[in-house]
């Protein structure tokens, strides 16, 4: 996209193109709906809203037990996601001996509304068949090590229910405020590839 | 169907490859395919189970050697085409055109309504919601085992937890059951609970230690387990 040099376009591209032309065509498509569309995920639909809704459950124990058992209603309270037409969410949470990952091993479906759009990997087949078998060795080469006794629990997202984790807030971080304690957690760390890390002024 | 598209279990795949600075989109064709097909289910021409499905009938070496986005370019086409919205000939045709001449503009359009439509799914997804009935007929606690159910067409029982022994860890709700609706039989709603599975009842020898797998299941796919 956008070389200088003139190689061919792939096929892919035109048969992309000739879709599009004929949608619009038929009164089904505008080009102004895809780049809003897009624009949306690239600026306000990401890891950001799963991030909010994070620190405020670290940050507020009524807010985490709400979260927890009914995930939906208490996302919706930050202003993201909603009921009525729209993803059913169930947030899981990670304590000192359980730690929960999310997968799809039949497609790839994820949280958009709360994480946006799924990166690569979590879609590759290497992701999606090793996460159910192996987990230990998928989050080790994340660089996640658990002890033997942590109970792992896989979330395998094979209906329209969508998973998001709650991560273990991080030791130092006591000082921080909600908006800053957001700043350090990271989509991985939702997924349940990752920990997060404390801020590191205090690591 | 037993394709290659259930990959939970398989061997073979190599280690999880990550990019760093990921970028959301790797081509600009790619953000056009998200947002037709955001706009087939959006507008009804088809849902999401046959959404699935047409990506399963892909073609099975094809799957394995093709990118999620042209995963989802196969199914909105081969979609679109057996809905009647475009024809074969049309779409190979103006693929043809825009080969030779491919700075072709687009046609320009305004769609004020189709626009808020589509924000509002981004916004908060488009699953349907729960449906009252029918009563789940299994509790919280129980025991149940999968069937041994080996469908031609789409299911949402992946190959691994089939025939084993669960324990029901909560219901959903009562939701549309991909198998009928991925064919055109309807919505079928049926109750969906989370079910738990110990890694060593999937896994025999080979389960890491401590694993629980939970899946989503509908009633259909468990049969009770007595005592």
């Amino acid at each position: 996209m956008g070389s200088h040099h003139s190689e061919p376009e792939p096929w892919v591209v035109h048969r992309v193109r000739a879709l599009e032309s004929l949608l619009i065509e038929k009164g089904l498509l505008s080009t102004e709906v895809v780049d809003k569309v897009v624009q949306t995920y690239e600026k306000d639909v990401g890891p950001m809203n799963g991030a909010k809704v994070v620190a405020r459950a670290w940050v507020d124990a009524a807010y985490r037990q709400r979260l927890l058992a009914d995930g939906t209603a208490a996302i919706a309270e930050l202003g993201i996601g909603g009921r009525g037409g729209g993803d059913k969410m169930v947030v899981v949470e990670n304590t000192p001996s359980v730690h929960n990952m999310v997968v799809c091993t039949l497609c790839s479906c994820y949280p958009w509304p709360v994480l946006g759009l799924p990166p690569v990997w979590y879609k590759s087949p290497a992701y999606r068949s090793r996460a159910v078998l192996e987990p230990r060795k998928v989050l080790a080469e994340f660089g996640v090590t658990l002890p033997d006794d942590t109970e792992i629990r896989i979330w395998d997202s094979s209906a329209e229910i969508r998973y998001m984790v709650l991560p273990r807030r991080p030791e130092g971080s006591e000082h921080l405020s909600e908006p800053e304690l957001a700043t350090l957690v990271t989509r991985d760390a939702m997924i349940g590839v990752a920990q997060v890390q404390a801020p590191v002024a205090t690591r | 169907m037993n394709g290659v598209h259930d990959l939970g279990g398989k061997h073979g795949f190599g280690p999880v490859e990550r990019e760093t600075n990921e970028p959301y989109f790797h081509a600009d064709w790619e953000k056009a395919v998200l947002v037709m097909n955001l706009v087939g289910m959006v507008k009804r021409i088809y849902n999401v189970d046959e959404f699935r499905h047409a990506i399963e009938r892909m073609g099975q070496a094809e799957y394995l050697n093709t990118s999620y986005y042209e995963h989802w370019l196969a199914s909105v086409s081969t979609l679109l085409v057996e809905k009647g919205v475009v024809s074969r000939e049309e779409l190979e045709g103006r693929t043809k055109e825009l080969e030779q001449n491919p700075g072709a503009p687009l046609p320009d359009r305004k769609d004020p309504e189709l626009l808020e439509r589509m924000m509002r799914a981004v916004r908060k997804g488009m699953a349907e919601a729960s449906e009252p009935n029918p009563a789940p007929r299994f509790k919280t606690g129980d025991t149940i085992v999968t069937r041994n159910w080996q469908p031609a067409g789409h299911t949402r029982l992946p190959g691994y937890a089939r025939g084993h022994r669960g324990r029901i860890h909560a219901f959903h709700g009562v939701y549309i059951l991909p198998d009928a609706h991925a064919h055109g039989r309807g919505r079928c709603p049926e109750p969906l609970y989370s079910v738990a599975f110990e890694s060593g009842e999937l896994w025999g020898d080979t389960a890491e230690p401590r694993e629980r797998v939970h899946i989503d299941l509908w009633e259909s796919y468990l049969k009770p387990v007595e005592g």
